[in-house]
């Protein structure tokens, strides 16, 4: 096939992308190389729009060993303990096929983990549909929760905890983000930079096949009404072979023989073997018929841009190869010795004796095109002006019910229930809570992990959206008493090509930087997916954040439910009553405008600080941050899972009784305290600085509130987990 | 006591199992597929997971691998045998047990905790526990327990039935019954009630803060029985 610029064109580069690639070749590519190029200069694998952006983000600290730009991020936990972690996009495929599409992005970022030498220990995913009444809605979410629990199911690894959220802007593109944590001894860490002159390069794993070809590409495009033609390019699971793949790179990996191991993911072989030349500053010649081949006739072209699920790549020393053969033929799986490293700073590949590309390795990586695309500053929208009298016609109740049958309040379990949450036998806190927590395997320690997204805030204003998730992650981590570490991202947006998806995509991720750098919660890894977009429209800026935290002893973790009758119940932080862009103002008034609510770091902080300090002395029974529906909802839902009920007061606020139970002021918590400790505990938060109102006292069945009016909590149950039973009909 | 588990390739609940036996005292074996011989074992333990990937059909290929010639060997000579979960599966396509596991009623994997009520105590399985119900964890695509009603009478008559899923009162009703097993079937034993199939996971229940504690009362019932 003859190169041109159409042809370019087709591949997704734009025409000055293709011009430069031809002044750096100085001739014109071939197909082979083309079809390289536009895998590693796509926006999925160079991060064209982002990077620019993503280097503001704070990614140091002391607990941080490694950051961004290796296959996961990695922070310690002492003891010689590490935990690595990464999250993951897998969004347009799972739109196209979501079985699948699902599925190999739990098995991508397991593989992405345990690359770096790390057994896997607990999934988390975020995953955003369409409105539950779009016809797409059901099949997607089915299909999406199969797929997840599929792969992580049979890998044996828990799935631990997610979010799930419906809103119509992701009609026409659903989101999974798919997130792994993995434990491994600090001095057993593999990275994915190259070393050495002639040292075998392996390849190790599945066959390659025709599957998944430009996956990368079509991830970096926007969808159009021909979307059921792109089929083909989503990949096919096999989380058995994982599972193998998995045990045999880590029984490998005991050993001494690994120089540097990338998996091979996104744009498969020709991102795998060249990000690892380019790390080591080398050369990679590669014999493309020694590529184990699942389909006959496959082309040099095929093979570098094909996805096939579940291999890697591996620089060995010299002389291990039989070694580490007779591991892989143990678990029996392909093992081929493919090439070696040289020094000519070139990827060289050769097919039927042919060489059939010839690319200097910069050109792909440090020579890839860098964006500063324009973009829209977003203003922060008025206040509401809500009269009160509009509220007096509620009655608090009645709301809460609503609410708790809102479908994204509502309980999951559903969904969490298809997911494999207790093998390997350390999980203490399942799904449903603030935050999933597991052991760290033979010890007392364990480790905390959730993963939140507020698409509404950061639509309404990406600066104060950016801000809010960070601390909502660093709230839900407190809320079981782990102290935060470190964070993940995946940024899901629009067009970049539009100023205004690209503007929130901007601040979202400067709010990010503040709140993380303020936190002392830095950035360790990342992905971002853009062109969450059909046609015209993109989703609403949906920045996923996932937090990881330590508990140093594990007695000392606490979970959401109301635990003991005559207990006193507080809440942490200072209510202000803002009701804008809450889920009270967008679902029960039917109001979309106004600003999130404000962001106070210093207070974000400090009340969370203070909230560990007190869990940590043992006097917190129970725990639970303030997000969506307000104090009341939090209440609620402690109440439901402790099978208490409470008898609730408003504090003599100056604010209406419905702002006071359904505003989202953020820096807020529940907790529960044992009469006794009741002074100690007002006592330190006072000194402090810490606000909070005394909300009631626990009961043993119902929710009073004010003494006026109640509603047993077998009702509130039930209003909280009928919706999603009706909804997926059984 | 010594006990083998074996690991099949696609097991994923050999390590729990591990931990499990080696915590209420068994000095445990892990045992690869492919060997020939088992170690001198009191017990013998098939765990869950997706052996082969639960291609075919469940536990089908796992069923021929060539340390299974020795399992059904030392099961027929009255050997303690173990099938947890796949490893039920497992047993069943080696007929050791009787019957099949389809898939789960409303064809979901099931994660949660539930109860069973022991059908039988005069075995060494169930002997000398004071409990009448257990709360178990189970976790399965693959648990529906079915058999003809020939093998259903026959079962009945042999006084098979392991453990039924119940309330936590031990009432057997079909509201309890969490994939659609017949009779709320949880778990079975051969006719001489050395081999024992069941789903759910007593190693994943040994600590008050996982799901629960029951499988403790399991294990230490277990090893006390078999001294």
């Amino acid at each position: 096939m003859i190169v041109n610029e159409q042809v370019a064109i087709d591949h997704g580069l734009k025409r000055d992308e293709y011009t430069k690639i031809c002044e750096l070749l100085k001739r014109t590519p071939n197909i082979t190389e083309l079809g390289i190029f536009s895998a590693m200069w796509n926006e999925h694998c160079s991060y064209k729009s982002s990077r620019l952006h993503l280097k503001k983000l704070p990614t140091k600290g002391k607990k941080v060993i490694q950051g961004p730009g290796e296959n996961a991020g990695v922070i310690d936990i002492e003891d010689n303990d590490a935990i690595v972690f990464k999250i993951e996009s897998h969004n347009h495929p799972s739109f196209i096929e979501p079985y699948q599409g699902a599925a190999t992005g739990v098995g991508g970022i397991m593989r992405d983990v345990f690359t770096m030498g790390a057994r896997p220990i607990a999934n988390l995913n975020s995953i955003h549909f369409g409105s539950p009444q779009h016809k797409k809605t059901k099949n997607l979410l089915r299909g999406v929760v199969h797929g997840i629990g599929g792969y992580g199911n049979c890998m044996g690894v828990p799935t631990v905890a997610g979010q799930t959220s419906f809103d119509s802007s992701y009609n026409g593109n659903i989101l999974v983000n798919a997130m792994t944590l993995g434990l491994v001894r600090k001095d057993k860490i593999f990275y994915s930079k190259a070393a050495g002159l002639n040292k075998p390069v392996i390849y190790v794993g599945s066959k390659t096949g025709r599957d998944g070809i430009h996956g990368a590409s079509m991830a970096s495009a926007s969808f159009d009404d021909k979307i059921e033609e792109k089929k083909p390019t989503v990949q096919v699971g096999d989380p058995f072979t994982e599972k193998l793949l998995l045990e045999a790179c880590l029984e490998l990996m005991a050993g001494d023989s690994i120089i540097a191991i990338q998996d091979m993911g996104a744009a498969g072989l020709t991102s795998s073997s060249i990000e690892m030349a380019s790390k080591g500053n080398l050369g990679i010649e590669i014999y493309l018929n020694k590529v184990p081949c699942r389909e006959s006739k496959m082309s040099p072209y095929e093979i570098m841009l094909s996805e096939s699920q579940e291999r890697m790549l591996i620089v060995l020393e010299n002389g291990k190869e039989k070694q580490a053969k007779k591991i892989f033929d143990k678990w029996n799986l392909d093992f081929a010795v493919i090439g070696k490293t040289t020094n000519s700073k070139k990827i060289q590949l050769y097919f039927d004796e042919e060489m059939v590309a010839d690319i200097p390795v910069n050109t792909l990586v440090e020579n890839s095109p860098m964006y500063d695309r324009k973009w829209k500053k977003a203003k922060l929208p008025k206040k509401n002006k809500i009269k009160k009298e509009d509220l007096k016609n509620f009655k608090i109740i009645d709301v809460l019910k609503k609410i708790l049958a809102n479908p994204n309040i509502c309980s999951k379990e559903w969904i969490w229930q298809q997911y494999d949450h207790t093998v390997m036998g350390d999980t203490i806190q399942k799904p449903g809570g603030d935050a999933g927590v597991v052991r760290v395997h033979g010890t007392n320690k364990a480790v905390a992990a959730s993963v939140d997204s507020s698409a509404v805030y950061c639509w309404a204003h990406p600066l104060t959206g950016g801000k809010q998730v960070v601390c909502e992650s660093f709230r839900n981590l407190i809320s079981v008493g782990a102290k935060p570490i470190a964070i993940t991202n995946c940024l899901n947006f629009g067009s970049p090509e539009n100023e205004e998806n690209m503007g929130e995509f901007v601040e979202c991720v400067q709010g990010i930087g503040e709140a993380s750098e303020y936190l002392k919660f830095p950035v360790v890894s990342g992905n971002v997916s853009f062109y969450n977009q059909t046609k015209d429209k993109g989703i609403k800026p949906t920045p996923a954040i996932g937090g990881v935290g330590l508990i140093k002893d594990y007695n000392k973790m606490i979970t959401m439910d109301f635990k003991e009758i005559n207990n006193v119940v507080l809440v942490i932080g200072k209510t202000e009553g803002h009701l804008d862009q809450t889920l009270f103002a967008r679902n029960i008034l039917d109001e979309k405008n106004g600003p999130p609510p404000e962001i106070n770091l210093f207070n974000e902080k400090n009340n969370g600080e203070t909230l560990l300090k007190l869990i940590e002395s043992n006097l917190i029974k129970s725990a639970h941050d303030v997000s969506l529906g307000g104090i009341v909802t939090a209440v609620a839902k402690m109440c439901i899972k402790g099978k208490k009920g409470i008898n609730l007061n408003k504090p003599k606020y100056l604010i209406n009784e419905m702002e006071y139970f359904f505003s989202e002021d953020q820096g807020r918590y529940i907790i529960e305290v044992g009469k006794k400790d009741l002074k100690k505990v007002t006592d330190i938060l006072n000194k402090n600085a810490v606000h909070f109102d005394e909300l009631g006292t626990i009961n043993e069945n119902e929710l009073y509130i004010d003494d006026k009016t109640k509603v047993t909590i077998d009702e509130l149950a039930s209003s909280n987990t009928k919706w999603f039973l009706n909804y997926m009909g059984n | 006591m010594k006990s083998s588990v074996i690991t099949f390739p696609g097991s994923n609940c050999d390590r729990d199992m591990d931990v499990a036996l080696k915590k209420f005292g068994f000095k445990n074996k892990m045992v690869w597929h492919n060997d020939a011989e088992l170690p001198k074992s009191d017990l013998i333990v098939l765990p869950g997971g997706f052996s082969y990937g639960d291609y075919l059909r469940c536990g089908s290929m796992a069923s021929k691998s060539k340390i299974m010639k020795s399992v059904i060997n030392f099961a027929n000579s009255g050997g303690m045998v173990m099938g947890i979960c796949n490893g039920f599966q497992i047993l069943v396509e080696t007929g050791l047990v009787p019957g099949v596991l389809l898939r789960n009623k409303y064809l979901e994997f099931i994660c949660k905790n539930v109860f069973v009520k022991i059908n039988n105590k005069t075995n060494r399985y169930f002997n000398n526990i004071k409990n009448n119900v257990l709360e178990f964890h189970i976790a399965h695509n693959e648990g529906n327990y079915f058999c003809t009603q020939d093998q259903l009478k026959e079962i009945e008559d042999n006084d098979q039935v392991a453990i039924n899923y119940c309330d936590e009162n031990g009432k057997v009703e079909e509201h309890y019954n969490p994939n659609g097993s017949i009779k709320n079937i949880a778990g079975i034993f051969n006719k001489e009630k050395n081999v024992l199939g069941m789903m759910p996971h007593p190693e994943r229940m040994i600590d008050n803060c996982l799901s629960g504690e029951d499988g403790s009362i399991f294990f230490n019932n277990l090893i006390n029985n078999l001294k």
